[in-house]
């Protein structure tokens, strides 16, 4: 039997028997907890709307944003924010919400090994990728929008 | 002299005993069915230190102090430091060492650190080099993580198959002559990799190399 063939068995076995996440009840939990910090957003929303009504709809989003990210960063912090994902998994993580929690764990994790060199550098080392890769689609949407 | 018994297993023909031993563990490991073997159980993980990683290395120094307290001797009688750890450059290992003045053998083995200390040190006190061997190593949860997968508060799950880094640390002193456990053998492992990509089972990444073993 070749390497190949036997990692490959090997594997397969692994699969079968290893335990698997349950989809149903993550799937649910992730729709309940993703739902209620939307609906958290659009409260804020609309407080804000209702208490400056000079203000208009896209600085109301953005001072929203604002907020939520300032909650979730405290909020981890306070070390609640972890235990709302082992609950919620998803639900938590891709909401904005989830990214300030990604900038703020490293933050708090590495402020041991210094400002500069531990906090400054390991900040962005989980949410690295995502603004990498955010920053380079934006760059081509924007060359493609300047073209067209 | 000790002799080679297969490809990767030899035996002692002196006797290697074990002297003392002495282990910590941290609170999570305390409540499990173990317990009552534990020296020592942390009620505060981080050992009143200001960090997991200094809490890691209090840890290896109060076991190795243990070990050595338990086999009924000094530490200066104790003539080779065999230990390792999971940081980089075996960190804890190598500042534990500095409280001792102790010759020091670092070893980096991850989970099988222990057992390598124990294999390494047998050999010595075997060929008469070293008549007395302190083996030891230790792990912290939440450096471990730190080290190797994701900030502690990072809201992540961890798959059923995940593993928990342990948070503890044991010594074991070895000496010649015959006590109530010795070291009679030892098999070296290969390194055996059948394939598996995900980082977050190590067990099934490690357990091929247990079904492989020969004598």
């Amino acid at each position: 039997m070749n390497v190949q063939e036997r990692n490959k068995k090997y594997n397969d076995y692994v699969n079968a028997k290893k335990p698997k996440t349950k989809n149903f009840p993550t799937l649910i939990y992730a729709y309940i907890v993703g739902g209620v910090i939307c609906m958290i957003g659009q409260g804020i929303n609309d407080a804000l709307m209702a208490i400056f009504p000079k203000m208009s709809i896209d600085s109301a989003n953005a001072w929203m944003l604002i907020i939520l990210i300032f909650i979730a960063s405290l909020l981890t912090g306070l070390g609640v924010y972890d235990r709302i994902g082992v609950f919620a998994g998803a639900g938590s993580i891709v909401p904005i919400t989830g990214f300030s929690n990604s900038i703020t764990s490293p933050a708090i994790e590495f402020k041991k090994e210094g400002i500069i060199f531990g906090l400054c550098v390991k900040m962005f080392s989980v949410a690295g990728p995502v603004i990498v890769n955010g920053t380079i689609i934006s760059i081509i949407v924007g060359l493609v929008y300047l073209f067209l | 002299m000790g002799k080679k018994l297969g490809n990767q297993t030899i035996s002692f023909t002196n006797p290697v005993g074990v002297l003392g031993n002495y282990a910590i563990v941290g609170e999570k490991e305390g409540a499990g069915n173990f317990s009552k073997y534990f020296d020592f159980i942390l009620k505060d993980d981080t050992f009143g230190e200001k960090s997991y990683e200094r809490a890691e290395r209090k840890m290896l120094e109060h076991c190795i102090l243990g070990a050595i307290d338990n086999a009924g001797i000094k530490s200066k009688d104790i003539d080779l430091l065999i230990s390792g750890d999971l940081l980089n450059q075996i960190i804890s290992s190598s500042f534990t060492a500095r409280e001792f003045d102790i010759s020091y053998l670092g070893l980096y083995g991850a989970c099988s650190t222990m057992a390598e200390a124990i294999a390494v040190g047998a050999t010595f006190v075997d060929g008469g080099y070293f008549d007395k061997v302190a083996c030891a190593t230790g792990s912290h949860f939440s450096s471990a993580e730190r080290q190797y997968r994701f900030p502690l508060e990072l809201g992540n799950q961890r798959p059923p198959v995940s593993q928990w880094t342990v948070t503890g640390a044991g010594c074991m002193v070895l000496g010649a002559g015959v006590t109530e456990i010795c070291i009679s053998n030892a098999t070296f492992g290969k390194v055996t990799d059948f394939g598996i990509n995900d980082v977050n089972n190590m067990g099934a990444a490690m357990a091929p190399v247990i079904a492989i073993i020969g004598p």
